[in-house]
């Protein structure tokens, strides 16, 4: 089946096979290679895209039901370079392996467009669907609660 | 891993068109709305259907809305959707608790309501709520629409009352006072299934609603708590009698996720909280929704 589909701001059209998951597609036919391939169940969270505005779990969509729609990836919110919420990452060592980490940008990033100043526990509970297993997690959330303007309680 | 399973794939621009195409694939097609549980069924192979009917391009069934004393919800409407929504927050704000406590941003942003109770897994966070609501399911098929009770609605282990050729439309629920809890179990505070789920509704003049998730095959209510507690302001005797019958009302299972009388106990505790809670809820004298009492 063929799918129109925007990657980063670039009009991609596909063939794709009904049973062709959208991660697979995303890394093995765009080239895009951000999202990871983790527990391909929704679990770990590191196949985290961004598709219409909001973070899907890429390993549990169909590319056919990509048709239409818009997504962005790591690599198109940072392609002038690091933005804030990134360089915020990097200064704070949030990330050691960096798997996880392309999926947890978006997930902040998300978080940031809909609740500019989020508390801590807006941030534990908007990152909590993504598995990190190195820094525990806390160099992560001190990033975007810096990158929100320091956190409201 | 890919999905290994071959099958086709349609998009309906309508609600006539989708029924169209289920009568055409008897017993082997399945609707695909949010697909969070149906494409890792189909990666497990737990299902292999030969057509995949997408019907997230049918209008009409993604809004929220309040008419005549009833709050309807369409069957594409997500968590997320619940959960940023002003009605549902005001007429079910048990609708809102529960979807929090379901999965993770990214799952609820794309799974829905009416998906959870069509899966109908026994730790479906939607059914003990909607089973303490006046919910009622409607559905379309090749007959035309017909309504079914949430009552009648589970039927076992991921099988409902919906039929192979019929689309859940949305869902009613009947608009009334209430106050109420819905306490989940999990090994820890962020995404998890529930090991046990409870669902509490206190309406005027001492009416009760009570049902359980996670430790039966399917969520159900518990008339004979409900029965045992009508017309009584709750005191601690009362309290204690109907948790008393938790043990005898539950049939829970022993997993990788707890074991069936760790699910037993913390589900006593679960229900004295969330009568006491509910209670307070209904008084206005309650912790806000979305407070979890465990």
């Amino acid at each position: 089946m063929q799918l129109r589909t925007t990657v980063n701001g670039e009009d991609w059209t596909l063939d794709a096979a009904p049973a062709d998951v959208l991660l697979d597609v995303l890394r093995e036919r765009v080239g895009v290679k951000s999202p990871k391939i983790g527990c391909e169940r929704g679990d770990c969270g590191s196949c985290t895209i961004i598709m219409d505005g909001r973070t899907v779990r890429s390993c549990l969509v169909l590319a056919v039901e990509a048709d239409g729609h818009e997504i962005t990836t790591v690599e198109g919110i940072g392609y002038d370079g690091l933005n804030e919420l990134q360089s915020l990452m990097l200064g704070n060592n949030s990330f050691q392996c960096g798997f996880c980490a392309p999926a947890i940008v978006l997930a902040a990033t998300e978080l940031l467009e809909h609740n500019p100043n989020p508390s801590r526990h807006d941030v534990q509970e908007a990152l909590a669907g993504n598995l990190c297993r190195c820094t525990g997690y806390e160099p992560i959330i001190e990033a975007v609660l810096s990158a929100g303007g320091g956190g409201a309680e | 891993m890919v999905i290994a399973h071959e099958f086709d794939y349609r998009r309906p621009a309508s609600l006539e068109e989708a029924i169209g195409i289920l009568s055409e694939y008897p017993g082997s097609a399945r609707l695909l709305a949010g697909g969070t549980d149906l494409v890792a069924w189909l990666r497990d192979d737990v299902v292999a259907p030969d057509m995949l009917i997408d019907i997230k391009d049918v209008p009409g069934l993604g809004e929220i809305t309040v008419d005549d004393g009833v709050l309807s919800i369409g069957s594409l409407v997500t968590f997320t959707e619940l959960i940023e929504s002003s009605l549902v927050r005001e007429h079910a704000p048990l609708l809102v608790e529960m979807a929090e406590t379901v999965a993770s941003t990214g799952i609820r942003n794309r799974a829905t309501m009416v998906g959870n109770i069509c899966s109908a897994v026994p730790s479906c966070d939607t059914g003990p709520v909607l089973l303490v609501y006046d919910t009622t399911v409607y559905l379309a098929g090749p007959g035309g629409e017909r309504s079914v009770d949430i009552n009648d609605w589970f039927i076992g282990l991921r099988e409902t009352a919906l039929s192979d050729d019929e689309v859940v439309t949305r869902v009613d629920i009947k608009i009334r006072h209430h106050g109420g809890v819905y306490v989940k179990l999990m090994r820890y505070a962020g995404e998890d299934l529930a090991q046990a789920a409870v669902g509490v509704v206190v309406y005027p003049d001492d009416e009760y609603k009570v049902a359980f998730g996670a430790v039966a095959p399917t969520p159900f209510r518990s008339t004979r708590i409900e029965d045992a507690l009508r017309g009584k302001s709750l005191d601690d005797a009362l309290v204690a009698d109907v948790v008393a019958m938790v043990d005898d009302e539950t049939s829970p299972i022993t997993d990788m996720r707890a074991s069936a009388e760790y699910r037993t106990r913390m589900t006593e505790v679960m229900l004295e909280r969330g009568l006491w809670e509910a209670t307070e809820r209904f008084a206005g004298t309650g912790t806000a929704y979305g407070v979890r009492l465990i």
